[in-house]
């Protein structure tokens, strides 16, 4: 670590907003030409420091200091000023530029727009290796290159102080390496790299010193080489965590979803879902490991029906399901915790109780013949909030006042009722906090208990590991291994997913 | 507490109303003074003219016309459908019944039955046109619907010609359809101090606000097409069919239009003629955004409405140019899209605060 000054010190930053305070008493030290990780859960106020530091808020109490001096960012310009730079989660790339017009843009008095420019990206480039290649069109990049161009943007502009926000969010593993191989540059050439996540592997991997928040303050400061992932994320949480794990198994031999030789197309005649073949039996959990964006979300669709079959069987319980339509399957008992809840599974400008009748609304409580049967329905959702532990005043707020936990025990007891024969759980933990994602687990377990067959799709490997009875591998849409929850560490599931282990790992 | 009121969603619609009627009359007092005129008098001098008693029964009749249209428009917006095709819809609708009324004759009772149901499966049959062509070829329905109104008025003027429906209306040079039989008529209802009958079908509009209310927010129906207007996305992960909710609610949609014409062709001109009132169906879309889709604040919204094309009448006779209405009707509108926003948002930041509140959590 260096000795000199550091580069950005917080000293009991406080950011209210009205009725919530967001920050309260943030103190971090980042020392100049480290790599600082700031981890913790969603919500807890990661973004809104970031906006502070960034100049996009003030902060209501505390000082900042930049290179020894206070700091007042009134604006991401005054930032920029200061040396610090920030490179956002989504890329803000105009696709049909090249990458030099993508740099110049709103910084043309610096070099210019012409050969200037060209040169400076050029030097830049070299010199922290980011193998940017100025005349190439944005559109023809990947993921990756995509972001090394937003840090030459912010390189350009005269940053030496960095802010990476979530970056590795939308990278493949192989990316994340060349990313954190950049960062390792950038630290030689004497930048500070201040690096949000919630990855925390990563996070232990890529950083000189971490800095924990929780709940809207900084709670701890940790050293990345003393502390395992498990520790970091139990000071993230502030308790013990919940395990992922089944008791003794609960499988039957009863197929309830078969699977036969299943393909599903895109919109380019790629297959997507190429030739899947699987079975989920009474009392079973399978769970499909794949990086996202291999399959997962087409297959499930295709068993919802939102998507068609190209060809291959679907059957619940012997009754063919291709041709029904998602109402039907949903009434043949097929329930489905969606893995975008804003997007699939709630209405979020809707009351709790006409979310509970959303996917229901052919059957009892909610429905009376052809009218909504609104006492039913609201009682039900009486129901499900005591029995679901869903924080709510009442079941007259809009879902969208609820917490994302609180949001998704709705939707799991929704699609629990009605005595479901299938469930299919997309990222049924993603983004909730870790009471609810214990009690997600728990309501998983009785269901799968009392004979409920699951699907389950997580990118959250411990979770998969241990919440499976049957583990399967998805690699390009297609089914390429298997593996045995019992033995199977998240290592070894890791690089099945992405092709590194052929065939059947134990 | 305001945090209270703006928590109830039809709270946030009569505030937001408010604050643009308010706006609209600071605009067009603004405009009025500008241009020369006493705002206090010109209003004073609609209010008392809009007030009389046949302004009254002008105001209801033009106010029940402009509810039907409202409606159809709103049926479409709860699922983010943009009818804009009202205007043909109504049009087509009311010359085919017309015409059927005056070619059959048919006992009371039946006859007006018959008529308004030619009314509603032209409209609804016209819309659904637009629909298929949604559905099957990905035609925007905005664009669709706009050209089924030029197309509607192409049909209208082959239709209407001595050769085929239309007869030559005595004493004029104007020619209509056969009138329909008194069998056909609906009787007007008397206002004290009138000459004037309110049409009988006014009551039609308020069964249609009715049935509207009912069929959106208790039927299994309501909730899908509330469901599809609120989230797609969620509505097709819910089993809803969207294909056949767009056909479903653009046939009703036009079916709502085709109702549009009826107070008035039973109840006053007993024929469609050159001269039956056109543009009602682009009003309509103006009045379904005012009254926020909603039964209730539509009627408000079509009353307000008329009421100002109907006390504008006076102000050439002060030499205050009438389009100064105009310029009201087109403030308020554009302000309460506006404001019902703004008032939206902040209702429901609110609201997410006071659950949070009484949770005890820490929102970040």
């Amino acid at each position: 670590m260096s000795t000199t000054e550091p580069a950005v010190e917080l000293h009991g930053i406080t950011k209210r907003f009205p009725g919530v305070v967001a920050n309260h008493d943030i103190d971090i030290t980042v020392a100049a030409g480290t790599v600082h990780a700031i981890v913790g859960e969603n919500g807890a106020g990661k973004s809104t420091l970031m906006k502070i530091l960034y100049g996009m808020q003030r902060p209501d109490e505390g000082t900042i200091e930049v290179n020894g001096a206070v700091a007042d960012l009134h604006s991401p310009s005054d930032a920029i000023a200061r040396g610090i730079g920030m490179v956002h989660q989504h890329f803000m790339l105009a696709d049909n530029l090249t990458v030099l017009e993508n740099v110049v843009l709103g910084a043309e008095k610096l070099h210019g727009i012409g050969a200037g420019a060209r040169r400076r990206i050029q030097e830049i480039s070299d010199q922290y290796g980011l193998g940017v290649e100025p005349g190439r069109l944005v559109e023809e990049l990947g993921v990756g290159a995509r972001q090394r161009v937003e840090i030459l943007k912010v390189l350009y502009r005269g940053a030496k102080i960095l802010i990476l926000d979530e970056p590795t969010a939308v990278l493949v593993p192989q990316e994340v390496d060349e990313l954190f191989a950049n960062l390792e540059e950038l630290k030689r050439e004497g930048l500070t790299v201040i690096f949000i996540s919630h990855k925390l592997d990563e996070v232990l991997k890529v950083a000189d010193a971490i800095t924990v928040i929780r709940r809207g303050t900084t709670v701890a400061s940790a050293d990345p080489r003393e502390v395992s992932a498990r520790q970091l994320a139990e000071l993230m949480v502030g308790s013990e965590l919940p395990v992922p794990e089944l008791r003794e198994s609960t499988v039957t031999d009863v197929p309830v979803l078969t699977v036969e030789d299943v393909t599903v197309r895109d919109a380019t005649g790629r297959a997507v879902v190429d030739g899947v073949s699987l079975t989920i039996h009474e009392g079973e959990i399978l769970g499909i490991a794949g990086v996202e964006g291999n399959g997962q979300a087409e297959l499930v669709e295709a068993i919802m029906g939102m998507l068609p079959v190209e060809s291959g069987v679907l059957r619940l319980r012997g009754q063919d399901l291709v041709g029904r339509s998602t109402r039907h399957r949903r009434e043949m008992g097929i329930g489905f915790i969606p893995e975008d809840r804003h997007r699939h599974g709630l209405l979020l400008e809707s009351s709790l109780w006409e979310n509970r009748v959303l996917g229901h609304q052919t059957r009892p409580p909610n429905v009376k013949g052809i009218l909504i049967d609104r006492a039913g329905a609201r009682r039900d959702t009486e129901r499900i909030v005591e029995d679901y532990d869903v924080r709510t005043p009442g079941i007259d707020v809009a879902a969208a006042s609820l917490s994302g936990g609180n949001q998704q025990k709705l939707i799991i007891g929704r699609e629990m009722s009605g005595e479901p024969k299938l469930l299919i759980a997309s990222h049924p933990t993603r983004g909730v906090d870790v009471g609810a994602q214990s009690a997600i687990w728990d309501h998983l377990r009785r269901a799968r208990g009392e004979g409920l067959a699951v699907l389950l799709i997580s990118a959250d490997l411990d979770e998969l590991i241990g919440m499976s009875d049957t583990l399967r591998v998805i690699l390009r849409g297609r089914l390429v291994g298997e593996a045995d929850p019992a033995t199977i560490t998240p290592d070894a599931l890791g690089s099945l997913m992405t092709g590194a282990g052929e065939g059947s790992a134990a | 507490m305001i945090s209270n009121l703006l928590a109830k969603s039809y709270a946030r619609t009569v505030v937001a109303a408010l604050v643009a009627l308010v706006f609209a009359i600071v605009v067009t007092s603004i405009v009025l003074s500008v241009s020369g005129f006493n705002p206090p008098s010109t209003f004073q001098a609609m209010f008392s003219f809009g007030k009389q008693p046949d302004s009254v029964v002008n105001t209801v009749n033009r106010a029940a016309a402009y509810y039907l249209s409202a409606l159809a428009v709103a049926i479409g917006f709860r699922m983010n459908l943009f009818n804009i095709g009202v205007d043909g819809q109504y049009r087509l609708a009311a010359m085919v019944a017309a015409a059927a009324g005056g070619a059959w004759a048919l006992p009371a009772g039946l006859h007006q039955l018959v008529i308004i149901l030619v009314a509603a499966v032209v409209g609804g049959a016209w819309a659904a046109l637009a629909a298929i062509l949604k559905v099957t070829r990905g035609v925007s329905e905005v664009i669709s619907t706009i050209m089924l109104n030029f197309i509607g008025t192409g049909v209208i003027a082959f239709l209407l010609s001595p050769d085929r429906l239309a007869v030559k209306v005595a004493g004029s040079n104007n020619i209509g359809t056969k009138p329909i039989a008194s069998s056909g008529r609906v009787p007007g209802i008397s206002y004290p101090g009138s000459d004037l009958k309110i049409y009988g079908l006014v009551l039609l509009a308020v069964l249609a606000g009715l049935g509207f209310w009912f069929m959106v927010n208790r039927t299994r129906f309501g909730f899908d097409l509330r469901a599809t207007g609120l989230s797609q996305s969620a509505a097709v992960a819910s089993g809803v069919d969207t294909k056949r909710m767009v056909i479903i609610a653009m046939a009703l949609s036009g079916a709502v239009a085709g109702l549009v014409g009826m107070p008035q062709l039973l109840g006053g001109s007993y024929s469609y003629s050159l001269d039956f009132p056109t543009g009602i169906g682009f009003t309509g879309i103006g009045i379904a955004l005012l009254g926020r889709n909603n039964p209730v604040g539509i009627a408000f919204a079509s009353l307000l409405w008329a009421f100002l094309d109907q006390s504008s009448q006076i102000l050439e006779f002060n030499d205050i140019p009438k389009e100064i209405v105009a310029i009201t009707q087109a403030a308020v509108l554009l302000s309460v899209v506006v404001v019902y926003e703004i008032v939206n948002r902040v209702g429901r930041r609110m609201d997410q605060r006071r659950v949070a509140a009484q949770l005890g959590e820490v929102a970040a």
